[in-house]
């Protein structure tokens, strides 16, 4: 059974529809990657899988052990965000919020699991440092972190390299990589094509109506791919 | 130095002055903790502007010539707080120009309503005194003090339970949504709280000054620390350390409660950005 389904979804605005016809079906361990024009209904694809806005018609399903609330979601970063004062730490923690439900403060297992998650990340030792001190890269880490302290069966990025420079963003991607391998399933939107190719085994490309989906070989064998890629060397 | 002493122990004989005291300690406290969340929310103003709701609503309670003003101060500024903090990024009006209209719109009714049917000798003084709260927190009665009392410790209690989840809906609202915390409920919360302190911190420092009671404290002790906790921390203490000596200075000097408390918040706040700015920060 598939983890999550959307089944003929169509989604949009105050009347305006950005997503239609829309009928995708995510596996566990699965590495989708969602691509198309700015304006193509990536953002609002995310937003209706976690729930943040209903779906106009159809119905978005979950399955195989999955809740709405077991998915963790990396979001692009805000204006709020970039000078925030608050230690990595306690934005780490903020992720197990929802196992909190009216307990006001976090337990001991809590605070373990985001001490692990920053250790799975490699960012144990920012613990203590200022978040809006770290570099764009570091910031990304913490905020991945977080999402898996929320969740750790699949998680949702959106543009999770936007502003990074190459190395880092090489290094989030092969972190994200890693995560994939020890079982999560990941969702990641992206403007990067040549990064999707590479890395995520299905690819949704989107146009209001989803023009492709299907596994990463097939995808690339297509004249959409090409006409995407824009003559980008693929291999 | 002696004389000055001398004259506060003899000041602080008076009821009143202990009763502005603990007013003063427990309005900066609230308005402080608070004061973190709404200007990292990037809602600054909303101080300012629910204030002014609550003058315009005290207006209309004057004119009704209600003998208890705040049961209908308290729950108009409660619903115009809720409707600023929970309309949403998608709404026609953006935030910054729905509070301005508000404001001012307000302040203008208020202003209005008085000079029409106002029984009163003294109008200018009277709208004076509700703008800059200039004596109003000398004439405190005991039940103004324990209803001050009740709602900062609500407000503390509320503040310090849900904490973590003011953090989270604070730096990432999608986020704590998304995972299934709810955060418009929290909002609502937040809105809710802040127009209470809003309507007890009128007496303090008049609607006009009120902001800064909320802003100064918070802005101040971000240049200091560097974690979310010790935010909060530092900020309600300097936010009570400066309105006790804004109370102790104007009781000495003669000088306007509130304008006295700001001014107070000011200094601290230039002396914190120095020494953020010495110490690298």
């Amino acid at each position: 059974m598939a983890q999550l389904s959307c089944r003929d979804v169509s989604l949009g605005y105050e009347g305006k529809t950005v997503v239609e016809e829309l009928n995708i079906e995510i596996q566990k361990g699965d590495y989708l990657c969602v691509v198309g024009e700015n304006g193509a209904g990536k953002s609002t694809l995310l937003k209706a899988l976690l729930g943040l806005i209903a779906p106009n018609s159809g119905e978005i399903v979950f399955g195989d052990g999955l809740n709405r609330n077991d998915i963790g979601y990396l979001p692009q970063q805000t204006i709020v965000q970039r000078d925030f004062p608050a230690s990595c730490f306690e934005i780490v923690v903020s992720g197990c919020l929802n196992h909190c439900g009216l307990r006001p403060f976090y337990s001991k297992q809590d605070k373990k699991r985001a001490a692990l998650n920053m250790e799975r990340l490699g960012i144990e030792s920012l613990k203590k440092r200022c978040y809006r001190e770290l570099s764009g890269g570091q910031q990304q880490r913490v905020l991945l972190a977080r999402a898996l302290c929320a969740a750790d069966k699949m998680i949702v990025l959106d543009e999770p390299v936007s502003g990074l420079d190459a190395v880092a963003s090489e290094e989030m991607y092969s972190i994200i990589k890693k995560l994939n391998n020890e079982g999560i399933t990941v969702i990641m939107v992206s403007h990067d094509i040549s990064a999707a190719t590479e890395y995520a085994n299905k690819i949704l490309h989107l146009e209001k109506k989803p023009l492709f989906f299907g596994s990463k070989e097939e995808y690339l064998k297509r004249d959409i791919s090409k006409k995407f890629l824009g003559g980008a060397e693929c291999d | 130095m002696i004389n000055v002493i001398e004259t506060l122990r003899i000041y602080f004989q008076y009821p009143f002055v202990k009763y502005a005291i603990i007013v003063g300690v427990l309005i900066s406290l609230c308005s402080s903790l608070l004061g973190v969340t709404l200007v990292l929310k990037r809602f600054s103003f909303i101080g300012d502007g629910l204030s002014h709701v609550a003058f315009g609503a005290m207006a209309i309670a004057g004119v009704l010539r209600l003998a208890n003003e705040t049961l209908l101060v308290l729950p108009i500024t409660v619903i115009c707080a809720i409707i600023l903090i929970s309309r949403g990024k998608n709404a026609k009006i953006q935030g910054d120009a729905a509070i301005a209209m508000l404001s001012v719109g307000a302040l203008a009714i208020g202003y209005l309503l008085l000079n029409i049917f106002s029984a009163s000798a003294n109008l200018s003084g009277d709208v004076c005194s509700t703008l800059f709260g200039s004596t109003s927190i000398l004439t405190l009665s005991p039940v103004d003090v324990w209803v001050c009392i009740g709602f900062s410790v609500l407000t503390i209690l509320v503040f310090v339970l849900f904490y973590n989840k003011i953090f989270s809906v604070t730096f990432d609202e999608n986020f704590a949504q998304a995972t299934g915390v709810k955060a418009n409920i929290y909002n609502l919360l937040i809105a809710v709280i802040i127009a209470i302190i809003i309507v007890l911190a009128m007496n303090l420092v008049g609607s006009l000054l009120i902001s800064a009671l909320v802003i100064f404290p918070s802005l101040s002790s971000m240049r200091l620390c560097k974690s979310f906790k010790s935010v909060i921390i530092c900020s309600a203490i300097l936010s009570v350390i400066c309105s006790v000596t804004g109370i102790l200075i104007s009781i000495l000097g003669g000088t306007p409660v509130g304008s006295t408390i700001v001014a107070a918040e000011i200094i601290v706040f230039f002396i914190c950005c120095l020494i953020g700015n010495v110490k690298g920060i």
